[in-house]
């Protein structure tokens, strides 16, 4: 299948990349041979097969809800791009 | 000191013929020397890790040493560590410095291990020659010109030239394994859930299992005690005791069963490297084990499986890269939209896109059933091989890749060649079995591995196979030249 460069731009905007015009074409190309290489799987007989959930059959362990972390915000803000009074910014949202 | 073992190094020390001063103060000096023709290191910690050094000195001074202390090593830079930058190969956190610690970095910290820096990798593990690294490519110390595997290619081409007698790295589809095979390397990639992915950052979660790359499997039996057991900060980590790997290194090897697949030996695969397995396997059978072949008929399918699996969790992980908390933001946002896409779409790399766009799709509305769905069946098909094979023999042998290194740029242009680098490999984590490699000859003057697959958390009978193996060859003894 070859992936259109109108397709490449919808798949880039779902997944919130900015891929400039230039480099649509090679995105395209690389993507469409990718999904040939997956379409193989086409061929083999899944007929009443599970997906596997997990390699070990285990299911998510749960534990207490209960507060384990202490807060951290000083420490987790030195690597934010832009912070105001323990706040993370952003461009204004809501008009 | 920089041609011994970890495990003659621990001797070392501890015998006081040598202080983890002065054997850390002569890799920082190899580091300083070599790394720039290699590119193996983004981080060397220098001060920190002679002060850690110290320290190490007054626990054993003190008797307060266990088998680890004083002993350098290097992080793959996908572990968080506390207070230090922790790209994992990406601009997109070419800023970032960890406020934690991986529960792997911990656990060595606290044995009293010396941390002498985070190397090098292929962007967020995600590639198979180390080209896809911010930080540039790495260099193959057996030959300049070629790459040394990936993703954890750093830690490959650091440990294959002295640079550090161990480090860590993560496997997801074989970034462990394939590099160790190409620098002439012990890797070992445990069973899923046995090592803690806490603080590691996540590629894809239901294949990504961290583990070491060393000379020797007495050395990774050494570090892997260390580092395996149970998490309660990782909610797949497996709770179950961990045995003595060293203590398990001289099980005798009769009358084990080594299934050989004969899908491992088709069309791909270097002749010259079928035959050097053949060879290891004479070997095998002169140490009293018996060689059964075996078929693993849904073999075929690992790769194509293995690049809808990892795409598909990758576009989930990577989500949280938005430009708002942490890594990098662009310039001048207009909006949230322009801040998120701009941001990712310039501080992830071409790879990374192909990936995050080859999973959106494959999860996309109306794709989900033909791609996801199907592969995560086909994931079903190819654990229910190995686990029928195991019925029948302990370990599953054949080679770790189908060729030695390749140069550098050979593969860039097609992701699929580059993809099929690791046909070998994949299907072992898309099982979450144990896997190793270990040096196994030479083709064309380039190191060559043999992959030992194992079953469930009998990582100490992959070590035992691959320790006494070594005990017969000395292929994982041989430096590179320039570096001895």
């Amino acid at each position: 299948m070859a992936l259109t460069p109108d397709e490449v731009r919808s798949i880039a905007r779902l997944a919130r990349l900015a891929i400039s015009d230039r480099d649509i074409p090679r995105y395209a190309d690389n993507l469409s041979r990718i999904l040939d290489f997956v379409a193989q799987l086409d061929k083999a007989d899944t007929t009443s097969v599970a997906p596997m959930a997990h390699p070990l059959d285990m299911s998510q362990r749960l534990r207490e809800d209960a507060v384990t972390e202490s807060n951290q915000r000083e420490l987790f803000q030195k690597n934010a791009p832009q912070v105001e009074a323990g706040l993370y910014l952003v461009p204004k949202v809501i008009e | 000191m920089h041609t011994k073992t970890l495990a003659e190094l621990a001797r070392d020390l501890k015998a006081r013929k040598l202080s983890s001063e002065e054997l850390t103060r002569s890799y920082l000096a190899r580091i300083e020397r070599f790394n720039p023709q290699l590119n193996a290191f983004i981080t060397v910690l220098q001060e920190e890790a002679l002060a850690a050094a110290r320290a190490a000195d007054a626990r054993i001074k003190r008797a307060d040493a266990n088998a680890l202390t004083g002993l350098p090593l290097a992080h793959k830079d996908i572990f968080c560590t506390a207070g230090v930058k922790t790209s994992c190969g990406s601009k997109m956190l070419d800023n970032f410095v960890s406020p934690y610690d991986a529960t792997v970095v911990e656990r060595f910290r606290q044995a009293g291990m010396v941390l002498l820096g985070k190397t090098n990798m292929d962007e967020f593990a995600m590639g198979s020659s180390n080209e896809t690294s911010f930080y540039g490519p790495v260099k193959n110390p057996w030959d300049p010109t070629r790459v040394p595997g990936g993703s954890s290619g750093g830690s490959a081409a650091a440990v294959a030239a002295r640079l550090a007698p161990a480090a860590t790295g993560t496997d997801t589809g074989g970034s462990i394994r394939q590099p160790a095979a190409l620098t002439g390397l012990t890797g070992i990639k445990p069973t899923y859930g046995r090592v803690s992915r806490y603080g590691m950052i996540a590629f894809a979660s239901s294949l990504d299992q961290a583990g070491v790359i060393t000379y020797t499997a007495e050395d990774a039996a050494l570090l892997l005690g260390a580092m395996a057991g149970f998490d309660p900060r990782d909610s797949t980590s497996v709770d179950r005791p961990v045995p003595d790997y060293t203590a398990e290194l001289e099980r005798p090897l009769k009358g084990l069963r080594i299934g050989l697949p004969k899908e491992f030996f088709d069309q791909g695969l270097d002749g010259r490297v079928g035959a050097a397995v053949h060879a290891a396997l004479t070997i095998y059978k002169k140490l009293g084990a018996e060689v059964r072949d075996i078929s693993l008929p849904n073999f075929w399918l690992s790769v194509p499986t293995y690049y809808v699996v990892a795409p598909a969790e990758c576009s989930s992980n990577l989500s949280r890269f938005d430009g708002v908390r942490f890594g990098h933001r662009c310039e001048s946002p207009v909006d949230l939209m322009d801040l998120y896409t701009r941001s990712r779409g310039e501080g992830f790399g071409a790879e990374v896109k192909r990936r995050i766009m080859t999973g959106t799709y494959v999860l996309s509305a109306g794709y989900y059933d033909a791609y996801y769905l199907k592969a995560q069946k086909t994931r079903t098909l190819i654990r229910q091989d190995f686990i029928a094979a195991f019925e029948n023999v302990d370990v599953i042998m054949g080679p770790s890749t189908p060729t030695p290194a390749f140069g550098l740029g050979e593969k860039t242009e097609d992701p699929i060649t580059m993809y099929l680098n690791d046909i070998y490999a994949n299907g072992v984590n898309l099982a979450g079995l144990p896997g190793i490699s270990i040096p196994m000859g030479f083709v064309d003057k380039l190191p060559v591995g043999l992959q030992i697959i194992g079953n469930y958390f009998d990582e100490a009978r992959l070590l035992s196979a691959a320790h006494q193996y070594q005990r017969e060859t000395d292929w994982h003894r041989q430096i590179p030249r320039g570096f001895e």
